[in-house]
């Protein structure tokens, strides 16, 4: 009984958790854009957090260079389980325009395990909802909620 | 006594991964030192990796929120460096997007800057005003972030009528926005109480200090490089140069909306006086450069950005310099943080609008001496030659 309310508070109110993984900010624009009253994910209950202690997903954007690789693991570490990463845009998908650079990891796959990848450069608000959604549906199967 | 406390490289008040170490006394701060690097991605090494016209695309993944202005940098650069001139439409166009750019970014640091004091609701106006730039950027060029609108002769997508007519009708609507913002700024007692006289930046110290941008003109310096040393077509566009002799962050703000005000008056300019023509003059998409060397600088959101460039007749240049204005402000920023209180530190930090993506440079850090140097990329293949032999 208390397993279904903990599975259905975290399927109508995932918190997410913003980090920057050396991007060139305009997957961040729009991740942020996509929080705001046009698009307005809250309607879905996704909040976006300060701590990685309070969040569920981990929202990782840009191609993770040698100084951030360390910083990233950590944060992944002290995310609760169960804990999901969606990597946003194409440079944290596969390194982008940045692939064959001296100081990236050519994404964020290398670093830390990803659930969700949303490609684009960068991805329109839409397509990062769409990944959300689908993350979400991930979890629902997972869990056993839908086959 | 003094206390250490590290904010970064993840933290609420930063949207990017930087660190600064902060020197407390009670609630004073009294040293800041800031530790960038974090957003380093090899992008210099990289373009003399790419040719001419791939660069153009790394050049406009400097920086996401100010990415037309690189290319249109860069693009600059490269057409000096051939002498190549480029047909006058696209000029208007290159200019009209330019601009669009500048709103956008300035609505957005608006916004951020009214999130970091704690006024949402402001920042959720701003930002939903924000999308008419958006959908203006998308029908101009396809992207909303990226537009990938110059290339190196011209500009890749045409502006047809109908498209004139939604620019001016978005213009309109914004211009309506913008005056209300401009008059609210001032007088809205839960702004000023958090921005008048917080991070003060004298106009000695903001010249002493090299800041750029709309953080020194809100030092009251009137400089601006679209006014100085004009490019495209902005002589002809009559623009007014906005300063605020405030020195304070509630400046910063005022000389931000001021701009966004001047860059509405020349889109409407650009779009009623542009003439028919070809947009770009073609190129193979190869092609060589002549031996030559060339410097550009440009206006961008945030301040003045330099471009160098150095080609030896191949197809790919033999070396490109950025200098972007974040870099240009961060003295500026420890300055102003000096004997502030903490709580103040987010909109200080945000007033200089940081683009932490555009600064982080390769910085070498001797370990036994402890020793930090940045240098050029000639000097460092002759120093790994002294070293190694190869």
């Amino acid at each position: 009984m208390l397993e279904k309310l903990v599975h259905w508070a975290r399927i109508r109110s995932p918190w997410i958790l913003h980090f920057n993984a050396s991007a060139c900010n305009a997957c961040d624009i729009e991740v942020i854009a996509a929080l705001t009253p046009r698009f307005d994910v809250e309607r879905f209950g996704i909040l976006l957090k300060g701590s990685p202690r309070h969040a569920d997903i981990l929202v990782v954007t840009g191609s993770v260079n040698r100084q951030v690789k360390a910083r990233l693991k950590r944060i992944y570490e002290q995310m609760p389980e169960p804990k999901f990463v969606m990597a946003v845009g194409t440079c944290a998908c596969s390194g982008g325009v940045f692939q064959h650079c001296y100081n990236v990891y050519e994404g964020v796959d290398k670093v830390i395990p990803v659930d969700v990848y949303v490609p684009g450069c960068p991805p329109k608000p839409e397509a990062i909802i769409h990944g959300v959604v689908k993350l979400i549906e991930k979890y629902k199967r997972a869990v056993g909620i839908i086959k | 006594m003094t206390i250490r406390i590290p904010v970064g490289p993840q933290h609420p008040a930063l949207k990017e991964p930087e660190r600064f170490i902060f020197y407390v006394e009670g609630e004073q701060i009294v040293k800041v030192i800031p530790r960038i690097g974090f957003n380093h991605r090899g992008i210099e090494k990289a373009m003399e990796e790419r040719t001419y016209l791939q660069d153009l695309y790394i050049s406009e993944r400097v920086c996401g929120i100010c990415s037309n202005v690189h290319t249109a940098c860069y693009v600059l650069l490269v057409e000096r460096l051939m002498n190549m001139e480029i047909p006058e439409r696209a000029k208007y166009i290159r200019m009209i997007v330019l601009e669009l750019e500048r709103l956008h970014s300035h609505l957005l640091w608006l916004g951020v800057a009214f999130h970091e004091i704690g006024f949402d609701t402001l920042f959720y106006l701003v930002w939903r005003d924000r999308e008419i730039v958006m959908d203006l950027l998308e029908l101009i060029s396809g992207n909303r972030v990226n537009y990938a609108t110059n290339t190196i002769g011209g500009v890749r997508r045409d502006i047809s009528e109908e498209t004139k007519h939604k620019i001016l009708k978005g213009m309109k609507l914004l211009l309506e926005r913008l005056k209300y913002y401009r008059r609210l700024s001032p007088e809205e007692q839960t702004i000023v109480k958090r921005t008048l006289g917080v991070g003060p930046l004298s106009t000695q110290d903001a010249k002493r200090l090299c800041a750029a941008g709309p953080t020194l003109r809100a030092s009251n310096v009137k400089s601006d490089v679209r006014g100085d040393e004009p490019y495209l077509l902005y002589k002809e566009a009559e623009f007014q140069t906005m300063v605020s002799d405030l020195c304070d962050v509630l400046g910063r703000i005022l000389v931000r909306i001021d701009e966004c005000i001047e860059a509405v008056r020349i889109i409407e300019w650009c779009v009623k006086n542009m003439p028919d023509g070809p947009i770009r003059q073609k190129l193979p998409p190869i092609f060589k450069v002549p031996e030559n060397q060339a410097y550009r600088r440009v206006e961008a959101p945030r301040g003045e950005l330099v471009y160098y460039g150095v080609s030896d007749g191949s197809e790919k240049p033999y070396r490109i310099k950025i200098r972007t204005p974040t870099l240009a402000n961060i003295p500026a920023l420890c300055k102003m943080l000096e004997n502030q209180h903490i709580a103040d530190i987010p909109i200080v930090v945000a007033s200089i609008d940081p683009c932490f993506s555009c600064t982080d440079r390769l910085v070498f850090i001797d370990i036994e001496k402890g020793k930090k140097w940045s240098c050029s990329m000639p000097y460092f293949k002759h120093l790994i030659k002294k070293k190694f032999g190869r």
